[in-house]
């Protein structure tokens, strides 16, 4: 008899919770076509085509920086110096190619590298150094790559890249922007990798209860600092698309670019305190912001005015997400 | 009855997320009266007393305050009436002092705004005594072990002015002698006219304290029984549902008795002594001591939990060499922690994923990980193990403190280990599930690892151990067969032969 219950009881949770799961895995897609309904009616032209390619091709670098993100969040640290990285990546890449006329593929490795070495240093430093937050480590790496990107090239931009660097930002593959394909891509990927890979799991682990993963057996430092080189890659791989637009390297490129990076990834329903989010509410997150964005710049709302809106946007959809969350754990 | 229940509760029920885990549950305390709550992992014990602390609100269902009707809008609530909580699962500020935590949010002031610390040092030396205890109150309590934490989570209830006590398994991580004090403490209580609510697994303490009994079995109250009317059997089968056959399970003797541990010269943090010892194939190796006596400091030491390793480690004779968990696990170490919340579970994460991720490495296709393998070898532990719920994809978090623990168990169980070391396996498992437990050590050892049981609960060691070592002040002062074991001979190794 009391099992017979129990088992009834199973069935209804379960239908509840499928209820409850969807929302919460669809909730921030929902707001997404809310915002986009909405733009639709007050403006014929947002769901044309050629808007919807240009909000793919603007979204791009802030989608790669902000999957980059998404990784030290998860661990409950944070990345402030991706912007700074980033322009320390293309100023090395401009020297090598245009100054130095080394071969653009060579350049485009190089410009990775340097990403990825960057968040290498601060893998290190948060670990080897035993820095207490990566707060602080990222910050100092902000400061001291920025600095770098003006030094190397005296403040000076470059200009005149050949097509083969250019190709990520600024081709097309039909309709579509090449650098939004790459972004799918790499997408999938990360998706791969924190879903089923061990080091991805551990990434998770190690934010949900450090000293468990510890015990756990998890190299916590080595994975760690794998976190913080693929979030300095991916700024590097981002600075290859902006360069690729605009056609030029300069070294205040980035500058404040990890903001939208970090409200991307909050406003997809990643905690803060670390182990909870995902792949694909970082692109939801990144849409909602690049949206945002298109849809004020063709009711020509000024910038000033876009920042005051997306502050607002981003402590709402906080907000909704930790009432929903109250509205399931305290009862 | 004709005495004026102090608390009563008619026709309690909740429900989380649509699981009505309450139902319909009528309660009472009575003035100086110990009422116990027993009932399976799971059964609804700590959800019930959270809801008279006002932890919890009540879905459906009233609650009486001396006959007259109440409603807390939170824990502080019921404090101001009277209400003082020992809560299963601790709740101390790791960074504050011992003093800091027992008053924290109920400070004792000079004048308007200034901390009175030496009143409040001396309180709080005053209170850890009643439980007899000398822990300093200006330490920190991260530099405490668990069995310590626990005494000052005791301590804690001691500064509200209470006229009910609520104790969610207080003992549970406390030894023969700390318990002892407590249940003295509990008398001197209810000779104060105090009443007490007591949750706790171990039944024969409950025959010693309690005065009526009432056991919940899946949310649902079964009876409330006087404890002089009882015997444990009868509450076993009520709890449960059916009579145990044995608690502890038997094992058929193994001829196998290859040496698989050996330590040597391994020296604790403030000890002078060192410690040597070895572990063999077939035999459940117990290790007894009092709290702090430097079991848990012993065993992660050998797994490299913390940050050096003075002695040497052999494993089947071969010299390993153990910097962290890392090493000790490439070596075939599982360490059962003894803190389920702090170091063992990822409370934000799927039953499955606490359950695999010590063994990740096992389930690999390739680079990617085969969900399927994952998903199958959580489902056979949670059911081995008769986790309730049985959801793969529940949080931990959503887990009563007994069915968390298993969950533990069985993260370590799924790493096929050579050498299991467990620090308090049973801490809060009901008696059903211990013998579950016990059965799969059984299985182990069978399959010839080395098992090795650190408990406070001297039936558990002298019921499973083939050889029992006592530690006191950081070293072994004893070396016992089975045969040899006995309350009064490890007691007295315990206390250092004092
Ligand atoms: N916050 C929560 N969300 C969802 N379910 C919960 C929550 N807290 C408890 N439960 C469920 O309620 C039931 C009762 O849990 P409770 O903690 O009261 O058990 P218990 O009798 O104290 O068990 P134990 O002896 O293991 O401590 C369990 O099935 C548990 O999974
Ligand atoms: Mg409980």
């Amino acid at each position: 008899m009391a099992n017979v219950a129990f088992d009834e009881n199973q069935e209804i949770v379960k239908e509840k919770k499928t209820v409850k799961a969807f929302l919460n895995k669809f909730g921030s897609l929902i707001g997404l076509i809310l915002l986009c309904l909405i733009l639709a009616i007050l403006n014929r032209d947002f769901l044309s085509l050629n808007n919807i390619m240009n909000i793919a091709r603007q979204s791009s670098i802030n989608a790669l920086l902000a999957i980059g993100m998404l990784l030290p969040i998860l661990t409950a640290g944070i990345d402030l110096s991706i912007g700074s990285i980033l322009a320390l990546s293309i100023m090395c890449m401009g020297i090598a190619v245009v100054n130095m006329g080394l071969n653009p593929i060579a350049g485009l490795i190089i410009c990775v590298g340097t990403g990825a070495l960057c968040g290498w240093v601060n893998g290190i430093l948060l670990t080897k150094l035993r820095l207490p937050h990566p707060f602080i480590s990222t910050l100092g790496m902000m400061n001291i790559a920025r600095g770098l990107a003006l030094i190397i090239t005296a403040a000076a931009p470059i200009a005149g890249f050949p097509m083969a660097v250019q190709f990520l930002g600024s081709s097309f593959a039909g309709p579509i922007p090449v650098s939004f394909i790459l972004v799918v891509i790499i997408y999938i990927l990360f998706h791969l990798f924190l879903t089923r890979t061990a080091t991805g799991k551990y990434i998770y682990a190690i934010g949900g209860n450090r000293d468990a993963a510890h015990l756990s057996g998890i190299n916590v430092d080595r994975v760690l600092i794998l976190v913080y080189t693929l979030s300095g890659l991916m700024s590097g791989l981002a600075g290859l698309v902006l360069v690729g637009r605009v056609n030029s390297a300069f070294p205040l490129a980035g500058l404040d670019y990890e903001l939208d990076a970090i409200a991307a990834v909050i406003i997809g329903g990643a905690s803060f305190f670390g182990g909870v989010g995902t792949v694909w509410g970082t692109m939801v997150g990144t849409l909602i912001i690049a949206v945002l964005r298109n849809g004020l710049n063709l009711m020509n709302i000024t910038s000033d005015l876009q920042k005051t809106i997306i502050g607002i946007v981003i402590i709402a959809a906080v907000f909704v997400d930790v009432l929903r969350q109250r509205a399931s754990k305290k009862q | 009855m004709s005495i004026q229940a102090l608390l009563e509760l008619r026709n309690i029920s909740k429900s989380f997320s649509g699981n009505k885990v309450i139902k319909n549950i009528s309660f009472s305390v009575l003035p100086g009266e110990v009422h116990v709550l027993l009932g399976e992992n799971g059964a609804g014990k700590s959800t019930l007393i959270k809801m008279m602390t006002g932890a919890y609100t009540i879905d459906e269902g009233e609650m009486y305050w001396n006959s007259k009707p109440v409603k807390f809008s939170g824990p502080a609530d019921a404090m101001e009436y009277g209400i003082a909580t020992v809560y299963q699962e601790l709740n101390l500020i790791p960074e504050l002092t011992v003093c800091e935590n027992i008053f924290l949010g109920r400070e004792l002031k000079k004048g308007a705004r200034l901390l009175d610390r030496t009143k409040m040092r001396e309180r709080a030396k005053n209170y850890l005594k009643r439980l007899g205890q000398n822990i300093d109150p200006d330490k920190k309590i991260s530099e405490l072990g668990v069995g310590q934490q626990q005494l000052v989570e005791i301590a804690k209830a001691f500064t509200v002015d209470a006229k009910l006590i609520i104790m969610d398994e207080p003992t549970a991580s406390l030894s023969e002698t700390e318990t002892e004090q407590l249940l003295q403490t509990v008398d001197e209580l209810i000779r104060q006219g105090i009443s007490i609510v007591y949750i706790s697994h171990k039944i024969n303490e409950l025959m010693e304290i309690g005065d009526r009994i009432t056991i919940l079995r899946d949310g649902a109250k079964v009876d409330t029984l006087d404890v002089k009317e009882t015997s444990q059997d009868e509450l076993i089968e009520l709890m449960v549902g059916r009579a145990l056959d044995e608690k502890y399970p038997k094992r058929p003797s193994l001829s196998m008795k290859q040496e698989g541990l050996r330590i040597e010269n391994l020296k604790l943090k403030n000890s002078q002594s060192i410690i040597s010892f070895s572990a063999y194939q077939g035999e459940i190796l117990g290790i007894s001591g009092l709290v702090g006596a430097g079991r848990t400091e012993m065993a992660r030491a050998i797994f490299g939990a913390d940050e050096k390793n003075s002695g040497d480690v052999y494993v089947f004779g071969k010299k390993v060499n153990i910097k962290k968990p890392k090493d000790a696990i490439a070596a075939g170490f599982a360490f059962i922690t003894e803190d389920r919340k702090g170091e063992g579970l990822f409370l934000d994460q799927s039953l499955a994923f606490n359950i695999n991720i010590a063994s990740m490495k096992n389930y690999k296709k390739g680079m990617m990980l085969s969900n399927r393998e994952l998903l199958q070898s959580a489902g056979a532990y949670i059911k081995a193990l008769r986790v309730n719920p049985q959801r793969k994809e529940e949080h931990a978090r959503n887990l009563s403190g007994g069915n968390q623990q298993k969950i533990v168990i069985a993260k370590w169980l799924a790493t096929k280990a050579k050498i299991f070391i467990f620090d308090e396996p049973t801490r809060g498992i009901d008696v059903g599930a211990k013998v579950e437990v016990y059965r799969l050590i059984n299985q182990l050892v069978q399959e010839g690892a080395v098992v090795m049981i650190i408990s406070s609960e001297l039936p558990e060691l002298m019921g499973m151990c083939d050889r029992i070592l006592v530690m006191n002040e950081g070293t072994i002062t004893a070396d016992l067969k089975k045969e040899e074991a006995n309350q009064e001979i490890i007691m007295k190794a315990a206390t250092g032969g004092k």
